[in-house]
């Protein structure tokens, strides 16, 4: 109970520090970029608009503590300002309806990543020097050198453009109605596949590597050679006395990770135009629509502070050293 | 983050501060050995020898780009998009400059991009990380929660909303790349820092009325030199990646050559969609082969000072050269030879 209070306090700083960054930066920029801003967008957007902005900018006579309590008040209500580029939808809206999406496609590819990866580091810690742990390795690094975006490009120039075996853009067949229908379904799984392969292939070899280090020092212990002495099968010594163990140190590896997965995912939905945050980040960026940046960097950090403390939870559930101490 | 640097992370740290692995190199290098020996080692190996070779063909690129460039790759010598030809290795991009030229200027860029921030962020880091490991308490409480703070913060997000906010450039796309990235290493050389700290060699320079600067810089910081090239060879496949990234996004200066504005003019002339493919996939070929170099390298730095992969390495050589096998289990290892091993089965 007490380490999850500790890991609790520990997010809320995060969240905290994270909320000040987006407060302070458009203000204490050098060069006062707030009025830039609005000289390089005007004509761009309405007059309406740049009143929003002005007080969302701070372009105010209040005193910034006064400005700040009121930021920290807006945002606990989920109010992150004005979209410029999807005028006048709110940000908390717009980013809501892409949440959907990368949640679909960080989860599908990051489960799928995290189980492959890490058996692939079994069997390879198992079996040194047999086949998994001698290619496997090798390739795997080669593949994860690339810019998550770059492999992307190739996969869906070769793959759907040349080829036409999968779709070329979006999350579903335009025109489908959202809906709990075996032909939705299988309209986004079929969108699906490109974008969360190419992040499977990417993430892959860091898991396994990660995996198969973790496992060698524990194959180690001297409860795996009381394992082998009992006359175990080979099996379960390798999973329940070995696999288990080496699980928990990746699993600390697994919430750390999470802020890079996403952000490789992002770059992937922006090449594969798939709905969601990360094609409204790079919107974001054309348009100079600076509240939708800032409330993407929020909300985003947000969920992956929150997966954290599942993952802590999880733990606890784990590691029964955590619960006694 | 790259892929490499998670797999440090599973071994080295548990950020929990539970059940960490004790690392490996504090315990078997002698505190004394001459820190320029696991050098000489890395030399031998052949991992970190074909990564250092490509490395030193790239850094030759760079240096010598405007010898190796056929045309000015700012100017516009042919008709956009034209395939590969004798004229033309590369072909032309989407305006019609020279392929090959912008990969090669690219070089400079992107690599030096790369090595001033893997540099910056490492120094940073390990500032941070002896600071932390070393006065520990209170100093060690705030450092740890800074660090923590900004690792936690998602990358690309966090990135883009600095970089948003200054005046697109190379030093503004430098500068975000290191205020984004000395976390990880800080974190990594903190928990090696603080089991050297508990060694005798530290105790005796303290008894010996040393600094505490000096004990950090001058005692700690060579024994941990091999963890330290490590992570700044993670910290500049980082820099690689994300500055690409960055620039991808349309998030750098546009005008200036390098891979990312290289893959960010294909995204923007659509060279993807005319079948333009020599437009994006060179760029994105040099990116993976540095980044793989530098995994070699520290892939190699991990087995030299990691004594169980070495001993693993060793004995499977030893085994090799007497033509045995080593039994089905992995906890006590019995010595058949070859050919027995196959008729005794599991």
């Amino acid at each position: 109970m007490n380490f999850i209070l500790r890991r609790l306090g520990f997010y809320l700083v995060a969240a905290w520090a994270s909320l000040t960054l987006n407060f302070f930066l458009p203000r204490f920029m050098p060069g006062d970029p707030a009025t830039a801003l609005f000289a390089r967008m005007q004509g761009r957007i309405q007059a309406e608009q740049i009143q929003t902005m002005r007080e969302a900018y701070g372009v105010s006579d209040d005193p910034l503590w006064q400005q700040y309590g009121a930021y920290l008040v807006n945002i606990f209500r989920g109010d992150f300002g004005v979209s410029i580029s999807y005028f006048p939808t709110a940000v908390f809206d717009v980013v809501r309806s892409g949440f959907v999406w990368t949640i679909v496609l960080v989860g599908v590819s990051l489960v799928l990543s995290v189980l492959i990866g890490n058996i692939l580091g079994v069997m390879g810690a198992w079996k040194r020097n047999g086949f998994v742990d001698s290619v496997l390795p090798p390739l795997l690094m080669f593949v994860g050198s690339f810019p998550f975006f770059f492999l992307a490009s190739v996969a869906l120039f070769f793959l759907s453009f040349e080829w036409g075996w999968f779709p070329l853009r979006h999350a579903y067949t335009d025109g489908l109605a959202p809906a709990w229908s075996w032909e939705f379904i299988r309209s986004v799984l079929y969108h699906l596949v490109l974008p969360a392969a190419t992040s499977i292939v990417v993430a892959i070899g860091g898991w396994m590597l990660g995996m198969r280090n973790t496992m060698i020092s524990t194959l180690a212990e001297d409860y795996v050679t009381m394992a082998e002495a009992k006359g175990l099968s080979q099996r379960r010594v390798m999973f329940n006395y070995a696999a288990r163990n080496a699980l928990l140190p990746n699993l600390t590896a697994f919430g750390m990770a999470l802020g890079f997965v996403i952000s490789g995912n992002l770059l992937v939905e922006i090449v594969f135009a798939y709905p969601g945050l990360g094609y409204q980040l790079l919107t974001a960026v054309n348009n100079l629509d600076y509240p939708l940046m800032q409330g993407l960097f929020l909300m985003i950090t947000f969920a992956v502070l929150a997966a954290n403390l599942v993952v802590d939870l999880l733990y606890v559930r784990l590691d029964p050293r955590v619960r006694a101490g | 983050m790259s892929a490499t640097n998670q797999t440090t992370a599973a071994v080295e740290v548990s950020p929990v501060g539970q059940a960490t692995p004790v690392p490996a190199e504090a315990a078997f290098t002698g505190p004394r050995r001459r820190s320029g020996a696991w050098l000489t080692q890395l030399l031998g190996n052949r991992k970190a020898a074909f990564g250092g070779l490509i490395l030193l063909a790239f850094a030759a690129v760079a240096i010598f780009a405007p010898a190796l460039a056929p045309y000015d790759p700012t100017e516009f010598v042919g008709r956009p998009h034209r395939p590969p030809s004798s004229e033309f290795r590369l072909g032309t991009t989407g305006s019609g400059q020279d392929m090959l030229s912008q990969l090669i200027y690219g070089t400079r860029i992107s690599l030096g991009a790369g090595v001033i921030v893997g540099v910056a962020t490492t120094v940073i880091g390990a500032l941070v990380g002896l600071a932390a490991g070393y006065f520990r308490g209170r100093v060690d409480d705030f450092l740890s929660l800074l660090t923590n703070v900004m690792l936690i913060i998602p990358g690309l997000p966090l990135l883009v909303v600095l970089a948003a906010f200054l005046p697109a450039g190379f030093w503004t796309t430098v500068m975000v790349l290191i205020v984004a990235g000395w976390a990880w290493p800080a974190r990594v050389l903190r928990s090696q820092t603080l089991s050297l700290r508990e060694k005798d060699f530290v105790s005796s320079a303290l008894v010996s009325g040393e600094g505490s600067w000096r004990i950090m810089l001058r005692e700690i910081l060579p024994n941990m030199m091999s963890i330290v090239a490590a992570g700044m060879f993670g910290a500049i496949i980082y820099a690689i990646g994300a500055q690409a990234a960055l620039e991808f996004l349309g998030l750098g200066n546009p005008s200036a050559i390098s891979w990312g504005t290289i893959l960010y003019w294909a995204g923007n002339n659509a060279g993807l969609l005319v079948g333009a493919w020599w437009t994006f996939v060179p760029a994105g070929l040099c990116i993976a082969l540095v980044a793989f170099a530098f995994a070699l390298v520290n892939y190699a730095i991990d087995e030299i000072t990691n004594p169980r992969l070495r001993s693993q390495r060793e004995t499977n050589l030893a085994l090799r050269r007497h033509r045995r096998q080593l039994g089905v289990s992995r906890a006590t290892p019995v010595l058949r030879s070859a050919g027995q091993h196959r008729a005794a089965g599991d």
